[in-house]
């Protein structure tokens, strides 16, 4: 097979792996860390989705930009939001 | 026509000139399929223009009838229900179906192509889906007109509109989720046409201010307007199916419908500013023959604007259970944001500052602008102060603050606008006596119509309320009177510039003698936009090199 | 964008050169995600919201959902990235069969995210897990923010699978030529490669909070 196929073959098991890790650690018996390792998981099977599939290793830095910065959008409804709500009274 | 072109050596037009491509864009195709089928920029622009006039009058029905209402202290024509449809209706049809369109949809559609030497838009095809995805949002909202209107206010709050609202509150917030859609395809069609389409030499450094403000208000049609769209979603799943979102009594927060609504509405009223702003920074240039003064601080606050202004959203909140440290730095950044409008202010003045002004009507507007908008900016700043927002919130002193900057700010600019590049758009040019009687009398009429407001708020007067105390009512009086003469004014263009459709003399291709890529190709432009490829050679607004003013013709 | 991955590409109006055009294409596409982007995350925003205001429901209501299919689901779509990505690899080198098949293989797993949702919608609803409408019962927020995201991730899968069934055809009756108009493909995957990112985050948020 192509060094192409075979890239987009093991980005595909790594994505998997990480499946596999994220599930596990909401069933397993380890405490509030697995909160983390899910986040953690999600992020990293994102990227491996943008980096790879979506093509973001091929093109320039300003369209890497443009098609993941809209999260710091995202963290600003967020963190603007919950100060509000984690700071009333009662 | 290609002497002028010659005059304004900013450009060098290589290569060659066939006659079908001197054909003007409006002669090109008579039939009424050609014009809905049109992918021609400037086409959609015009369809663009009809179809937010409509809105416009519609809206301004609304205001006439609350205007006409509010001359009594005592209910006259409307129920307290049929005032709260009116103000609902004027609401909703002039933010989402006139303001945001109003610039970017017109002006930025005809003009961002030909300031950036391009032949049209990135994705025309794109472009004619965003005016019928803005006209189905807009047959929504006219089947809700007809349905008798909805009460709850432009912002429909929660528990109002998801729990006690009568009318039909879905088919108007489905008209508003679909015209988002129209925002949104328009925010990346000139974000990608601005990055990709600019002629050979024309560098991020040498876009009209034009361009700049309309790549900021893109940055925040792209990004606020989803977030309007799943609130309106989440809104009407509460109200169809009591999904409890917003619901205290299911688990829910009221409030977070605020800060969602708000997340995207705030920046929305950037979204209505800035293209206005990029307006009156051509319009100050060509008035005083000049540069700007400060370019690069005038195109990096059209940045910043978009920018913080994603960050203020909680200073309408102050008084609806914000938590205090909330509501704190949100009080702050709202003093932040008036710092890059205050830029542009200072700029402006600083670029008419010993230029040699002309008083054609464009200019009139462009100067009312810049003293109406200071007014609502400065309002703006005593509102974003906690102590003083306590006591005039949801009274007509807010309501004075921001028709001050969308109605004296960015409806000045638009009719600057249309008398700056009607004679570019039509290829004729208007009574300019008529133009200015028109900037005089929009200037006298609004601030007749808005000023008492303030004062009125001061005394108390809430919003959104038709009945009030007696003594009140000579500042009521005289605004009603003073939105007479608006109404008048509003119509008068009507009669001039389609007289000038009529009558009047072919503009040349520069009757202004302004800068810019648009003034160097014929009025109208023929359907490509330019008579060959264009190679940019020199900074913008090059005014050493461009012609002499009007007056000196 | 290399002039060299876009050799024998169709050129539109109005642009002058591939690449260009390419930026253009890849542009807008990644700008529209972005607001898809500001879309779902509004919602995952409220999740975590949820979480916070009302600590526990989310793993006592969690936990009542079908945990194996949700993780089906996630392999089945991983997969579905996988083929059409495989198609638009096949697309760029002129392959139009494969394309086709890799495309029509990806549309299946589609639907059978959508059928396993389906049958998980009706396990729901048969054990009580529905939406809660006027009552308040702990975790009923979240059982509600679980089918809003899910109902409105499902729709925007729909929308794909019609747009990759759609591509498939063309390409498949020879209406679009691979690889001059393999953008059409790559455009496509990258919206399907979106949702399936959308469904990554859905994942730990809705089926994954237990103690």
């Amino acid at each position: 097979m192509g060094k192409e196929t075979a890239t987009l073959l093991l980005t595909w098991a790594a994505l998997m792996a990480l499946l596999a890790i994220t599930v596990a650690a909401a069933l397993l018996p380890i405490g509030p860390v697995k909160g983390a390792i899910n986040i953690g998981a999600a992020l990293a099977k994102a990227a491996l989705i943008y980096w790879v599939f979506m093509h973001l290793k091929e093109v320039s830095g300003f369209l890497r930009i443009a098609a993941v910065g809209a999260v710091v959008w995202i963290v600003i409804l967020g963190t603007m939001t919950f100060t509000d709500i984690v700071s009333r009274g009662g | 026509m290609t002497d002028a072109v010659a005059a304004t050596p900013q450009v060098a037009h290589k290569g060659k000139d066939t006659a079908e491509e001197r054909v003007s864009y409006l002669r090109a195709g008579h039939s009424l399929t050609s014009w809905l089928t049109t992918t021609d920029h400037k086409r959609i622009a015009i369809l663009y223009l009809v179809a937010i006039t409509g809105f416009f009058f519609i809206g301004g029905a609304a205001a006439a009838l609350m205007r006409f209402e509010l001359i009594s202290p005592h209910g006259m024509v409307l129920s307290n229900e049929g005032y709260s449809r009116a103000f609902t209706m004027h609401g909703v049809i002039m933010v989402w179906f006139f303001l945001i369109p109003s610039i970017p949809n017109t002006f930025g559609n005809f003009l961002i192509p030909l300031m950036i030497g391009a032949k049209d838009l990135a994705f025309p095809r794109l472009n004619l889906a965003s005016w019928y995805i803005y006209v189905l949002g807009g047959c929504f909202t006219l089947y809700a007109l007809v349905g008798g209107g909805v009460d709850t206010g432009w912002t429909f709050y929660t528990p109002l509109s998801s729990m006690f609202a009568n009318g039909h509150v879905v088919a108007l917030i489905a008209a508003v989720f679909i015209s988002g859609f129209s925002s949104i395809l328009t925010g990346i069609n000139f974000i990608v046409t601005i990055h990709t389409l600019r002629a050979p030499g024309m560098k991020w450094t040498r876009l009209p201010i034009f361009v700049w403000s309309h790549y900021s208000t893109s940055l925040i049609l792209v990004l606020a307007t989803p977030v309007l769209a799943i609130t309106l979603v989440l809104l009407a799943a509460e109200r169809l199916f009591g999904v409890g979102v917003f619901n205290p009594a299911l688990g829910g927060d009221p409030l977070l419908f605020q800060h969602l609504f708000w997340f995207y509405s705030h920046p929305a009223v950037y979204i209505m500013v800035l293209p206005a702003m990029g307006v009156v920074s051509e319009l100050v240039c060509a008035a005083a023959h000049k540069r700007i003064f400060g370019y690069a601080f005038v195109a990096g606050a059209s940045l910043a604007i978009a920018g913080v202004g994603f960050l203020v959203w909680g200073h309408h909140m102050f008084v609806a259970g914000e938590s205090g440290l909330a509501a704190t730095i949100f009080s702050f950044l709202s003093l932040v944001v008036a710092v890059p409008s205050a830029v542009k202010v200072y700029n402006w003045t600083a670029t008419l500052y010993k230029g040699d002004i002309s008083l054609d009507p464009p200019f009139l507007f462009a100067m009312g602008f810049i003293g109406l908008f200071t007014v609502g900016g400065l309002t703006g700043l005593m509102l974003a102060m906690l102590a003083i927002d306590v006591h005039v919130h949801d009274t007509y002193f807010v309501v004075a603050h921001f028709h001050y900057i969308m109605v004296g700010g960015a409806v000045s600019a638009f009719f600057g606008a249309l008398h700056y590049w009607w004679p570019k758009i039509t290829g004729r040019m208007y009574s300019l006596t008529w133009g200015r009687i028109d900037a005089a009398l929009i200037f006298v009429g609004f601030n007749l119509t808005f000023f008492p407001q303030f004062i009125l708020g001061y005394l108390g007067m809430p919003r959104r309320y038709h009945v009030y105390d007696p003594s009140l009512q000579v500042w009521h009086v005289m605004s009603s009177a003073g939105a007479s003469i608006l109404a008048v004014a509003y119509i008068l263009p009507f009669i001039y510039l389609y007289a000038a459709l009529r009558t009047a003399k072919p503009a040349g291709p520069n009757p202004w003698g302004a800068a810019g890529l648009e003034w160097t190709t014929p009025s109208p432009p023929p359907k490509h936009n330019f008579e060959g490829p264009v190679v940019v050679t020199h900074e913008a607004y090059a005014y050493e090199n461009a012609p002499p003013p009007r007056e000196r013709q | 964008m290399s002039e060299a991955a876009s050799k024998g590409v169709t050129l539109e109006e109005p642009f002058a050169r591939r690449d260009q055009q390419r930026e253009a294409d890849f542009l807008g596409m990644y700008l529209f995600l972005a607001s898809e982007i500001m879309l779902f995350g509004g919602v995952i925003a409220l999740l975590f919201a949820d979480r916070f205001r009302h600590p526990g429901a989310a793993e006592q209501a969690a936990a009542r959902l079908n945990l194996m299919i949700g993780t089906a689901n996630t392999v089945i779509l991983l997969t579905s990235s996988l083929f059409v990505a495989l198609a638009v690899a096949a697309a760029r080198a002129g392959k139009a069969r494969a394309v086709t098949g890799w495309l029509i293989g990806a549309s299946l797993l589609g639907l059978a995210f959508l059928g396993l949702k389906g049958v998980e919608y009706a396990e729901d609803l048969a054990e009580g897990i529905r939406p809660i409408l006027g009552r308040a019962t702990p975790g009923a927020l979240f059982i509600n923010l679980y089918f809003t995201a899910t109902a409105l991730h499902a729709i925007h899968l729909t929308v794909g699978i019609g747009l990759m069934g759609w591509s498939a055809a063309r390409v498949g009756r020879g209406r679009v030529k691979v690889p001059n108009q393999s953008i059409v493909i790559e455009m496509t995957g990258l919206y399907w490669h979106f949702v399936d990112v959308v469904w990554v985050f859905l994942f730990p948020f809705l089926y994954l909070p237990r103690h």
